[in-house]
């Protein structure tokens, strides 16, 4: 994917230190809860585009349901995010008026989207990781941050069934099936390992009792995406040759920006409307 | 949203020479607070559905604590806003606060809530709540739910997600029918 050249620009990036003294423990826990409430929402919002996309009618709703459930989350989780910050940016604000460089989901969540297959692998192995980090932060020492937790674990466990039944379907079904879900498999490979990079909030929001080190998630993860590829006949993708990165440091990949001027273009060119 | 709404200011300021704040009117105000319908689901109220978790009296009228059903649920706002709307006409400031824990669950849901949602074609919800932890089922789902038009176990799940968040949809094998599922979270 990336030359030498962009490696190096990549990794000057991403290398760059992050974290001064000067960082304190508000910005790290409001960079936190950004991680987490910024995957939700751009998630959701490619799974809107879903919408008269699917394979059936169902599927637009199912696809709809799990993004507004998304959407909810990360209203929820970018409102304390403002609330810790204390500067009077409300949900609405940081989810509108950021730019590119200041959202801090991974680039999974970002890329567009693919065939139907893709989006089942996507949304496995996102909703298995989403399991256990909610499960995680129903324990949170940010008692708002627990409660969403405790929420949103009933709605990803859904999601995760959801697509689990698909890939099984998928995978155990015809031959032309199995190789697309496969394909799938394969296609979101690269941006897997990124859930689970131990970045700077998330280890001060482990330390501080606030958060969960994503690292501590992956063997359970894998655990239970494994188990459905096993029981779909279908293989886990060997360990890519690049893996996405960057993404809670704000570096993200081309698709971002679109997706972010189709996102925030209404409410940038009528700033305050209300209806 | 948490914390946009629950520091909304109570909504008007009572009028010179309204009727005074009597425990009669207060209760009257409770009870039609939880009588409110659910937008989506008329014919369940937000009590029945287990929405409203609290409702205190405070200086200047009453507190109404709600536990949203699913964090993205369009119809949370149209009841927060009937919730205060009664309270409007009645001329008691109404204060909703929204409390995210200990999290909705529709075990929460009343006898009466489920047997109302039956009459009206919805199958109430039943059997057991995925976990996060643990094994997980790996087969495709095989589930009883009973038809709320004929009573037949014969149906099978059309879509897991239907007309709204917290619903699946369902086919009767012996009445034909399609019908809603209130899904067990």
């Amino acid at each position: 994917m990336s030359t030498s050249a962009d490696a190096t620009h990549l990794d000057a990036a991403v290398a760059a230190p992050r974290h001064t003294p000067e960082t304190d423990a508000t910005t790290l826990h409001v960079r936190y809860l950004l991680s987490l409430g910024d995957d939700a929402l751009v998630y959701a919002q490619r799974l809107g585009e879903w919408l008269t996309h699917a394979p059936q009618i169902e599927e637009d709703m199912a696809l709809g349901n799990v993004g507004l459930d998304l959407l909810g989350q990360a209203r929820s989780l970018l409102t304390r995010a403002g609330e810790v910050e204390g500067g009077g940016r409300d949900e609405d604000a940081l989810a509108m008026l950021r730019d590119e460089r200041e959202f801090r989901n991974v680039q999974l969540v970002e890329q567009p989207r693919g065939d139907f297959a893709v989006e089942m692998a996507r949304m496995l192995w996102f909703a298995s990781y989403q399991c256990e980090l909610w499960s995680q932060l129903t324990s949170s020492a940010d008692e708002t941050l627990a409660g969403i937790a405790g929420k949103a674990v009933k709605e990803a466990v859904y999601h995760r069934d959801h697509a689990t039944q698909w890939v099984l379907r998928l995978g155990d079904g015809t031959e032309v099936s199995r190789e697309r879900m496969q394909a799938g498999l394969e296609a979101v490979h690269p941006y897997v390992a990124e859930l689970g990079e131990d970045h700077e909030a998330a280890r001060w929001a482990a330390e501080q009792g606030v958060g969960v080190l994503p690292s501590s998630l992956t063997d359970a993860v894998n655990a239970h995406v494994s188990a459905v590829l096993e029981q779909a006949t279908l293989t886990m993708p060997d360990a890519p040759r690049w893996h996405a990165r960057g993404g809670r440091e704000g570096v993200h990949s081309e698709a971002m920006g679109y997706l972010l001027a189709e996102m925030q273009h209404i409410a940038r060119s009528h700033p305050g409307a209300t209806w | 949203m948490q914390s946009p709404r629950g520091l909304r200011p109570p909504c008007t300021p009572r009028p010179r020479g309204a009727a005074p704040l009597t425990d009669d009117l207060l209760a009257r105000v409770e009870r039609e607070v939880r009588l409110v319908p659910d937008p989506e689901i008329p014919v369940i109220t937000i009590d029945d559905l287990g929405v409203i978790r609290n409702v205190e009296r405070t200086g200047p009228g009453l507190r109404v604590t709600i536990t949203p059903t699913y964090s993205g649920c369009p119809a949370m706002s149209a009841m927060e806003d009937a919730v205060v709307a009664v309270g409007r006409r009645a001329g008691v400031p109404v204060e909703v606060v929204t409390r995210l824990a200990p999290a909705w669950t529709t075990d929460w849901m009343s006898e009466q809530g489920r047997t109302a949602l039956r009459r009206f074609g919805i199958a109430p919800p039943t059997g057991e709540r995925a976990h996060a932890t643990g094994p997980v089922g790996l087969t495709l789902h095989r589930r009883v739910v009973v038809c709320p038009h004929c009573g037949s176990e014969d149906t099978e799940e059309v879509a897991r997600f239907g007309s709204t968040a917290c619903k699946a949809l369902r086919r009767c094998r012996s009445c034909r029918e399609p019908f809603d599922e209130f899904k067990t979270i």
